[in-house]
């Protein structure tokens, strides 16, 4: 008859390899497996400091206590299965670790994190570490809330279809009052914008107070609504100061019959986004997702967490737009890696897809897809780009872009609007955007008077410098 | 300095009213709503027809013209029932569907005749 294994108590400090480092084990469809890039500290070897991530983050501690011999520590340890050389670095490597479904609460993201990014970014093993990417397996995927509407859902609400929505950040950002800021509402809507936008740290300031602001942009949409004809919205930013006001502004966003409400999903914290989010989709409100903060976490191409994983936990947590960079506005974004990410965002299944960042297939199941958004810096001139690149599935937002027109609000919506059409007709006719941008936009402005001055107006502002945190590739 | 143009909407000016995608451009000649039939069909989309007086073009549910055309590929055929529906409804909205089936969404909606504004 077979004897269970005995174990012994050893006190003392082990090698975390020699626990946590199993390159031979079989990953199954049911573990958590995250990537790290790791960059160890002098004289540890990659796989103790792969091991050690693992063991920090999972159920690992320093040294060995004897209440480890009182589970399967076997069962719920995570393990370092993989490492591999991250190209163009000698430093760094990429460390795979896989985690078993037990060690996480069905549904919590929070505790997902927790687990993952918590003490283990502190260590001292590690000179630098940073999440590149996560695969969340289906149970988990399913057992999460999600959007509360999803992009379909949103095109029925909203009832635009075949290209992309149109948006604008409501300038200057701080300190119009309510009545001159509803003004900025009607006027980029009437012009032909689907949603205009709270700025992210427009809360409830002494110069406009929350209940104000709302009261204005609702009457704006209003009034836009019957003069165009078409629906319209406004992003009322309900991030506060605590949970309870910001689900009495959310309440009373519903009250008077505003179509879709914002939130900072950062900011705020994970656990009260998710409750919004699933207030949201019980009272038939859209949820656009601002990310104040990301970059204090993405940008650091060795250390942090890579904006993919930002991207699909919101997913997860819930959110119907999420920012997610423009690729050639005047914020970071490289081109491969932000099409990963948004593919991220929208579709039912992406591929592993190292040339876009993707570290792992994920299955997203029955879950809703995201909007992203493209906002900062962009213009007409960008038009053409953004609906090659984003595709009809996002908003594009145009604040300067918009509210920057020499004939104000409505004539900037308009040029927008213009040239957004203008553009997808072109590539539905199977022309080439991105070569003949130049003249879909030439031939759309000669009936868009609008236009034709935007187009003036912005024909020289480039920005052009060089993307901080880039894909890891072979550059030398 | 160039001079400011004012931005002609008003309320009571039953021409500000928009029909969706495309309604910022001209009208779409012949040549361009063939250009856009091909793009549904090429898509593998369902096309479809509806059209609407105009006063009730707020409504999610415009008439629908017969059924949408499932599995029709051939844009001639498409095109002539877009002209019979806008000869069957003068003055009606009537637009142009593509039903992406996968999406349980619209990949395209356009209005390709603008009736009689009111």
């Amino acid at each position: 008859m077979n004897q269970p294994l005995r174990k012994t108590y050893d006190a003392g400090v082990k090698e975390y390899r020699a626990t946590y480092w199993e390159p031979d084990y079989p990953v199954k469809e049911t573990d958590i497996l995250a990537c790290f890039k790791v960059i160890p500290q002098d004289g540890v070897s990659r796989e103790e400091a792969a091991a050690a991530v693992a063991a920090e983050s999972s159920t690992g501690t320093w040294t060995t206590v004897w209440t480890d011999l009182l589970t399967d520590l076997d069962y719920y340890k995570g393990r370092a299965y993989r490492i591999e050389d991250v190209p163009g670095s000698d430093d760094a490597f990429y460390a795979f670790i896989a985690y078993p479904m037990d060690l996480f609460e069905e549904g919590s993201v929070v505790n997902v994190f927790t687990s993952i990014v918590g003490n283990v970014f502190g260590f001292k093993a590690v000179r630098s570490l940073r999440l590149e990417d996560v695969r969340f397996p289906i149970w988990f995927v399913m057992s999460c809330f999600g959007p509360p509407h999803g992009i379909q859902v949103e095109r029925d609400k909203m009832d635009k279809y075949g290209r992309p929505l149109l948006g604008c950040t409501i300038k200057p950002k701080l300190g119009l009052s309510a009545k001159n800021y509803g003004r900025a509402v009607y006027e980029v809507l009437r012009g032909g914008l689907d949603f205009s936008k709270d700025d992210e740290n427009v809360n409830s300031q002494p110069f406009m107070r929350w209940r104000d602001r709302f009261l204005f942009c609702q009457e704006a949409i209003e009034k836009a609504e019957a003069e165009t004809g078409e629906r319209k919205g406004h992003y009322l930013n309900v991030t506060a100061p605590t949970v309870e006001e910001m689900f009495k502004r959310a309440e009373f966003a519903k009250e008077i019959g505003t179509p879709i409400i914002m939130s900072d999903y950062l900011t705020i914290g994970w656990a009260a986004h998710n409750s919004l989010s699933k207030w949201c989709r019980d009272n038939g409100l859209l949820l656009h997702v601002h990310r104040a903060m990301h970059a204090v976490m993405d940008r650091n191409p060795n250390h942090g967490i890579n904006f993919r994983v930002l991207a699909k936990l919101l997913r997860l947590l819930g959110g119907d737009h999420l920012h997610s960079g423009t690729v050639v506005g005047k914020l970071e974004g490289d081109r491969e890696a932000t099409l990963g990410w948004i593919d991220l965002l929208r579709d039912r299944h992406v591929k592993e897809d190292r040339a876009r960042g993707i570290f792992f297939d994920q299955d997203w199941g029955g879950m809703p897809g995201v909007f992203p958004v493209a906002s900062g810096g962009i213009h007409v001139w960008h038009m053409p780009a953004l609906v090659a690149i984003f595709g009809n599935d996002s908003v594009l937002q145009f604040g300067g872009g918009t509210l920057g027109h020499p004939w104000g609000n409505a004539a900037g919506a308009a040029a927008n609007r213009v040239a957004l059409e203008a553009c997808v007709q072109a590539r539905n006719e199977g022309r080439e955007l991105e070569k003949e941008g130049k003249d879909i936009l030439t031939e759309a402005a000669r009936h868009s008077p609008e236009l034709k001055a935007a187009m003036e107006t912005w024909k020289e502002i480039k920005f052009e410098f060089d993307t901080v945190d880039k894909l890891d590739v072979q550059h030398r | 300095m160039m001079t400011v143009q004012d931005y002609p909407s008003r309320l009571s000016d039953p021409a500000s009213r928009k029909l969706g995608t495309f309604s910022y451009l001209p009208e779409m000649t012949k040549d361009q709503i063939r250009k856009q039939v091909e793009w549904i069909v090429q898509n593998g989309w369902n096309p479809g027809i509806e059209h609407i007086e105009p006063k009730f073009a707020k409504s999610n549910y415009w008439y629908m013209w017969k059924l949408p055309m499932f599995g029709e590929t051939d844009v001639d055929a498409i095109l002539a029932e877009l002209d019979d529906c806008h000869d069957a409804n003068p003055g009606h909205h009537v637009r142009l569907l593509g039903y992406n089936n996968f999406t349980q969404s619209q990949g395209a909606n356009m209005v390709v005749y603008r009736g009689t504004a009111v």
